[in-house]
């Protein structure tokens, strides 16, 4: 009975997008004041709808249905409470379903964040949310429905791929589809501005919020990702430019081009048709991240197994989302009138050289996703575009884009002089060549390039801060007081900065990592990275549903004990799969990295790391975030605060 | 400064910024492209000397010899794909999925005596899964014709014996 309410939900939030795409977008064509009005209450209920059909999704896990086929198919009874409602988007059809509850929230807290926009602005923004929500509603009912029964329903489900238990993953798709799909609001608003045919300031203030809450989540999404390869995959390795990977790493490169352009659409009115572009771009990507992987065109260790009829049906969606927009936008565009004109050095001029550098590095990382794919479509041939590809073509490209970073906040806008940002950063350059020296002394250039680009940013963000505050030419005390007055959009920004500088350090950490794998019977150790690695002992330990063995590995120091590491694997007869549970030891400077390969003749292979600044990479993603997050708080974006000019009236 | 001259500014900035990413992406990709191929084809034309590529067949049961070489595992064994099959050589932890007569990939360089150094072993997958490459590598040699039904089950495929067994 639930997952038929499910089912039944579903089909009519299906309805509901529709009828919010045509009411809407006709109602804002024709001014119709009821029909603009409909918009909030069609978003919401829209909302329900697919809160009820996931629910119940849910619920059948929860409970084990499993004459529900999608149950039967990847959960078990035996299996925690939480996995089984986390199983709910472990699959493909659950995870359709949460891609489309995520937008049906989206188009909800525009309809209950926008009543500060132009009612005609917001039915549109809502209808175009509408209008993506019904194809994949679509899609969803028809093509990859969830509920399907099965009979006679079997005894045991086939289980959850052992590789999805892990807490970091369960809430990985949640958050990285947030990132995602929150793009679609920029992209609402970028048709329903092209529709309109006009944007000015007040627009660049509406799209920055969503655009960078979805960077936010986007930028925490990933991370998490490359955290979860990195302590469970047992590689060792935190980014394999794994077409997966580059297909969420392109949207956040996109998406972090047009949270810069789109301040300079609010501040100065200019690059207006640049932005729209940006956010257009940056859903098609999100879109083509979730589907392209999940179609099977591309080969991966994500993808799930899905029909080609699937592949196709998402391929002809993504056809009808960006083609039109597309087209829209090239008929459209001219009408929008720049404003606004500015020198080449100046605040706006580096923005666009962000832009430019981005979007480059986006092209070169689509380039080299996408041309497999197409190599064995037109030519025939099987091959694989590597790490090394990447590594050559996106450092070069990164290296200008870094130095751009902490110059561009010193520049002022319109016109700006390189003689008073010099001022600001000379000491900041100064810090980061000698860090660069010293580290090409120690170590090796890459390294050295990484951590004096990481040092030139953290600097630059300081020095930024230092010269709002007037640190050091001013009281203390005074000081102290300016940067309490400080808006929080300038201190998200500088603290962003500071955040890609931490994953910058952490990934030249990781260029200085050195690893052996051994074989080792307890009782042998063996001299790896300055610390005596002993092998204690070898246990097996039986589980619910596996059997793990488990080791117990001291590294120790001039005899002392820094750690007791117990890396250990899990497998999994039923299901025929293996895990692996590396065990590590950090101390937020280096980690301390071990894996328990194949058990032999009483020994075991094991592998061992020693990963410098590791935790870096993801602390950085974190702060980045975070400044985004304290940009948000800015009281100028908070959506429908009142201005802060003239919002108190003396009496 | 006007709007002419800085749309033109704009302009090329962004066609220098494409042209360094389209000539690193091109310097790059001469380098870079890993090409997969059979057994068959690494036996027939063995790539240029020491180019990077991958290799996919099956690991041809009983061929596997685990040793400890240094202290550290060294596992030899023969990937096939029923008509060749060449000997592969790795240092290293194998994945826990990989099993005799299932399939596999293997990334690495051929070395002048005829056995493959694989640097990388894939095989990620449940083992209901077939890598792509491995179905490609049997449609290439005609052993399975998908359009016919599905692949033969794992076991069986140690059947598909090498009729001309080459040296190494």
């Amino acid at each position: 009975m639930i997952p038929e309410l499910g089912n039944f939900a579903l089909a009519l939030a299906c309805c509901i997008a529709a009828t919010q795409a045509v009411l809407l977008l006709l109602g804002a064509q024709g001014r119709e004041v009821r029909l603009m009005a409909m918009a909030p209450g069609l978003a919401f209920g829209q909302l329900i709808a697919i809160g009820a059909s996931f629910a119940a999704l849910a619920w059948s896990n929860a409970v084990s249905d499993f004459s529900v086929r999608n149950v039967a198919e990847f959960s078990q009874s035996q299996a925690p409470l939480f996995y089984k409602v986390t199983g709910t988007w472990g699959n493909h059809d659950g995870s359709i379903l949460l891609w489309c509850l995520v937008l049906a929230i989206c188009g909800a807290a525009v309809g209950a964040f926008g009543s500060n926009l132009p009612a005609s602005l917001r039915a549109r923004v809502i209808g175009v949310l509408g209008a993506v929500a019904a194809g994949f509603l679509l899609f969803a009912l028809t093509a990859s429905n969830p509920f399907t029964r099965i009979w006679p329903p079997p005894m045991q489900g086939q289980g959850m791929n052992p590789l999805l238990q892990d807490p970091a993953l369960a809430i990985h798709p949640p958050i990285l589809y947030l990132g995602y799909v929150g793009f679609s609001v920029p992209f609402a608003f970028a048709i329903a501005a092209l529709l309109e045919g006009r944007i000015d300031a007040a627009w660049g203030r509406w799209v920055r919020p969503w655009a960078l809450t979805s960077w936010c989540f986007l930028t925490a999404g990933i991370a998490l990702g490359s955290w979860w390869a990195y302590y469970d995959l047992g590689w060792g390795g935190f980014w394999f430019w794994d077409p997966v990977e580059n297909s969420s790493l392109l949207p956040w490169l996109t998406g972090t081009a047009l949270i810069h352009s789109a301040i300079v659409v609010e501040k100065r009115e200019s690059l207006k048709t640049w932005t729209v572009l940006l956010a257009i771009v940056t859903f098609s990507l999100s879109l083509s991240g979730t589907f392209l992987t999940r179609s099977g065109i591309l080969n991966s260790v994500h993808a799930f197994a899905v029909a080609p009829t699937r592949g196709l049906f998402i391929l002809a969606l993504l056809g009808l989302v960006m083609v039109p927009s597309l087209l829209l936008f090239a008929l459209r565009a001219p009408v929008l009138a720049p404003a606004g004109l500015f020198a080449v050095l100046s605040r706006e001029g580096a923005i666009v050289l962000n832009n430019i550098l981005l979007c480059s590095i986006a092209a070169v990382v689509f380039t080299g996703t996408l041309y497999p794919p197409f190599a064995a479509l037109l030519a025939g041939e099987q091959l694989s575009v590597g790490a090394p590809f990447f590594n050559s073509t996106v450092l070069p490209l990164a290296v200008p884009l870094v130095l751009a970073m902490s110059i561009g906040p010193a520049l002022s806008w319109k016109r700006a002089e390189l003689f008073p940002a010099f001022l600001r950063l000379w000491w900041a350059a100064l810090a980061a060549a000698a860090v660069g020296i010293v580290a090409a002394l120690g170590w090796h250039g890459l390294a050295a390039l990484g951590f004096a680009g990481a040092a030139w940013l953290i600097l630059g963000a300081l020095a930024d801060i230092a010269q709002r505050i007037r640190l050091f030419r001013i009281r203390f005390s005074e000081s102290f007081a300016r940067l309490a007055g400080l808006p929080l959009g300038a201190i998200g920004a500088a603290v962003a900065h500071a955040g890609l500088g931490v994953t910058i350090a952490g990934i030249a950490g990781m260029t200085l990592a050195s690893q052996r794998v051994v074989f080792l019977h307890p009782g042998q150790s063996t001299d790896f990275a300055g610390y005596r690695w002993t092998l204690q002992s070898l246990d097996r330990v039986p589980g619910p549903d596996f059997v793990s063995r488990v080791a117990s590995l001291e590294a120790s120091r001039n005899g002392r004990t820094v750690a007791v590491l117990h890396p250990a694997d899990r497998k999994f007869p039923v299901q025929g799969t293996a895990v692996t549970d590396t065990a590590i030891r950090t101390n937020l400077l280096v980690d301390l990295y071990s894996a328990l390969g194949n058990v032999r003749n009483g020994g075991a292979e094991v592998r061992l790391r020693y990963d410098p600044l590791a935790p870096w990479i993801w602390l950085g993603a974190v702060v980045m975030a975070l400044g985004g997050g304290l940009s948000l708080a800015d009281r100028r974006l908070r959506v429908g605060a009142p201005a802060r000019r003239g919002a108190r009236v003396p009496v | 400064m006007t709007r002419k001259r800085r749309r033109l500014l704009v302009l090329l900035a962004s066609l220098a910024g494409l042209g360094t990413a389209t000539g690193l992406a091109l310097s790059a990709f001469s380098g870079s492209i890993v090409f997969f191929v059979t057994p068959t084809d690494l036996v027939a034309k063995p790539p240029a000397d020491g180019r990077l590529v991958r290799l996919g067949g099956l690991v041809q049961q009983g061929s596997v010899v685990h040793a400890v070489v240094n202290g550290r595992p060294v596992v030899s064994f023969r990937v096939t794909d029923g008509h060749d099959s060449v000997p592969v050589s790795f240092t290293g932890i194998l994945p826990g999925l990989f099993r005799q007569g299932q399939g596999v990939v293997v990334q690495g360089r051929l070395a002048p005596g005829g056995t493959f150094r694989a640097e990388q072993v894939l095989a990620k997958h449940d083992s209901a899964y077939m890598p792509k490459s491995v179905v490609a590598a049997l449609k290439k040699r005609g052993l399975w014709n998908p359009n016919a039904g599905p692949p033969p089950p794992p076991a069986t495929w140690d059947t598909m014996r090498i009729p001309k067994q080459s040296g190494g």
